[in-house]
């Protein structure tokens, strides 16, 4: 075990994308592979540092050797070793992946891409191992910025969708800095654990209430909960097949992590559940998310904007599965930001292979795809199976353990939001599977304005070997999610 | 009712700058002028950190009162000097704000070379249009 390893996970992405310019100068073709590079020793260092923290318990690494209330920590419990391996592998395999769509969508723009690329990565691994407040600010901000540079590249109407995003972004982490602000007033600290021990006291103050009220609506907007979600759809639809494929399956799941561990690891968890009634709350935001999200996904006839709003409605179901605030419920919420990371991460490389193959993502173009691309098609079959929840696949077991836990918490609405976004998510799919089977479109070319006559075939190796693999994971995780629970989210789960 | 005004003039002034910030940001049709409300929103969160570390009265600059070589070693009063650590993190959070602004100018330009105007309304009614 390499003792240096938390910070090398920080500093090796960071790093990169400066020399990743450098490297473009020389050889435009090279910064692919320092990219594929770079995220390797990534994946290396999270999965060491996995290792060492379910050997070892928590790891606590001082920058610059200064000790925490002064100086900046990055704590890894077990439930940010497991954000480490989902953030690091995810986009290693985007990574890998994006090659040939980022040559065809944006032939200028390669260096730079990967550059931001390597930034955006580097923001995500920053919020998920700080433990400090105000770096994790610092860190969201990173990670938006370089969203926003990866999404504003995208297709036509890209950079108006990405203007509005830009808007309600700001909002959101502008809130959180001014909820750090009336904790930081309160308690003179910005440690996590730090600020844990020092507010119970403090718990009757009207400052802390506002402070919670501020981080929540700030990372309410940055999750894309239900009433302002209305960002995501647009944003993520527009970007080019690679960002979203990165950005769709992890920002708000990293948001997700936030929320968690604000309110159980800066607050305690009876602030929340018995103090406040902010899990109350919680519960019926995530059913309004729900059926909000899997109302307007049926609405859809672009199959990026459906995803977008499916992704809406998965972040009802974590949101209300920590608000049912009991260690089942909490299990299922923390298995399901894997199960979601990967799961979206698997259909949003589809439908990139889609984009890549047909020119668009509409609906109308999956006519006789099965045929064509068996392999591209069999992955996005698996990961519909498991947004719906069909049991091998890993979305079957997150969602077992929120129904669980529903019913421990006797929340019976939450629980009809859950069947019913299932059933309206077997009808999503089911559609798409009709179209691709049913309507053969009968000669080879697939025509679109006349002009477009390529034939379309299987995804070249490069896009197809990480869509299929996101696809055997998907699988994997299911299969051996009581190992993932017990060694893992186990321990993650705080005590109500 | 009054003192408490008083009493807490900066928290209000900040409130009252953030909801300008704010009504631009959500109201106003010209994308320049949003981001000229996020700017304000932004300002008044510096603002808010920076008048919380405030002291009135006797207040010192320790590090120019105990030069080395002078009186020795001296337990600084915390009292006698504003808390340094709101500025600090408000130079980091100035810098985030400059990106963010950046950034929004940039797209803000890529979408006047894409649609010659600057009015959301507009601009909608151009993508409506097909062009």
């Amino acid at each position: 075990m390499i003792t240096q390893a938390p910070v090398l996970i920080v500093v090796i992405p960071l790093l990169a994308a400066f020399f990743c310019p450098l490297i473009g100068l020389w050889r435009k073709g090279l910064c692919y592979s320092w990219v594929v590079i770079t995220l390797l020793l990534c994946v290396l260092a999270s999965i060491d540092t996995l290792f060492a923290v379910i050997r070892n318990g928590t790891i606590h690494y001082h920058l610059g050797g200064w000790l925490p209330p002064f100086g900046i920590e990055y704590v890894i419990d077990h439930l940010n070793a497991m954000m480490l391996i989902v953030v690091s592998i995810i986009s290693l395999t985007v990574a890998i992946y994006s090659k040939p769509t980022v040559e065809r969508e944006l032939p200028k723009k390669v260096v730079y891409f990967y550059t931001v690329f390597l930034l955006q990565v580097t923001g995500f691994l920053g919020i998920v191992i700080t433990g400090d407040l105000f770096n994790l600010y610092v860190f969201l901000e990173i990670a938006s910025l370089a969203g926003y540079a990866l999404i504003a590249v995208g297709e036509d109407g890209a950079p108006l969708a990405t203007f509005r995003y830009i808007v309600m972004g700001t909002i959101g982490a502008c809130f959180y800095l001014l909820g750090i602000g009336y904790i930081y007033i309160a308690t003179g600290s910005l440690n996590m654990a730090d600020v844990q021990q020092l507010l119970p006291k403090l718990y009757d103050s009207k400052v802390i209430l506002t402070a919670i009220a501020f981080l929540l609506a700030g990372l309410a907007i940055k999750m894309a909960l239900f009433p302002v979600h209305v960002w995501l759809p647009d944003a993520y639809t527009k970007a080019p097949s690679a960002s979203s494929a990165l950005i769709a399956s992890l920002m708000t799941k990293i948001s997700l992590y936030v929320m968690i561990r604000v309110l159980f690891t800066v607050f305690k968890p009876q602030l929340s559940t018995k103090l406040l009634p902010v899990t109350d709350i919680m519960v019926w935001a995530g059913f309004v998310a729900i059926c909000g999200g899997a109302i307007m996904a049926l609405a859809q006839t672009d199959f990026k904007r459906m995803l977008c709003y499916i992704v809406v409605a998965e972040v009802g179901y974590i949101v209300g599965g920590v608000g049912l605030a009991n260690a089942t419920a909490m299990k299922g919420a923390i298995l399901h930001i894997l199960n979601d990371a990967v799961m979206t991460a698997g259909l949003f490389t589809v439908a990139g292979i889609i984009m890549y193959k047909t020119g668009h993502h509409d609906l109308s173009d999956f006519k006789g795809l099965f045929k064509k691309m068996p392999f591209t098609m069999s992955a996005f079959v698996i990961g519909a199976l498991s947004i719906i929840g069909v049991p091998p696949t890993c979305g079957f077991f997150s969602k077992w353990y929120l129904i669980q836990g529903a019913v421990i918490a006797e929340h019976w609405a939450f629980i009809a939001a859950l069947l019913g976004s299932s059933l309206i998510n077997v009808i999503l799919f089911f559609r798409i599977i009709e179209i691709g089977y049913v309507f053969n479109v009968s000669n080879t070319g697939h025509v679109h304005n006349g002009s477009n006559t390529t034939i379309i075939d299987e995804a070249p190796l490069s896009m197809l070997i990480p869509t299929v693999s996101i696809a055997v994971a998907i699988i994997l995780i299911g299969l051996y999610n009581q190992t993932i629970l017990s060694n893992i989210i186990a321990y993650a789960v705080p005590k109500f | 009712m009054f003192e408490f005004i008083i009493n807490y003039y900066n928290y209000w002034v900040y409130i009252g700058l953030m909801m300008i910030g704010f009504y631009a940001m959500m109201a106003k049709k010209n994308l320049i002028k949003k981001i000229i409300g996020m700017n304000i929103f932004q300002s008044a969160i510096i603002f808010f950190y920076i008048s919380t570390s405030v002291k009135k009265g006797d207040i010192t600059v320790p590090i120019l009162e105990y030069t080395h070589g002078g009186s020795g070693a001296h337990a600084v009063d915390v009292m006698q000097y504003a808390n340094p650590l709101p500025h600090v993190l408000m130079l980091t959070a100035i810098v985030v704000m400059v990106g963010t602004l950046g950034v929004a100018l940039a797209v803000a330009i890529m979408i006047y070379r894409r649609y010659d105007t600057l009015e959301e309304n507009e601009i909608i009614m151009n993508i409506r249009k097909g062009r």
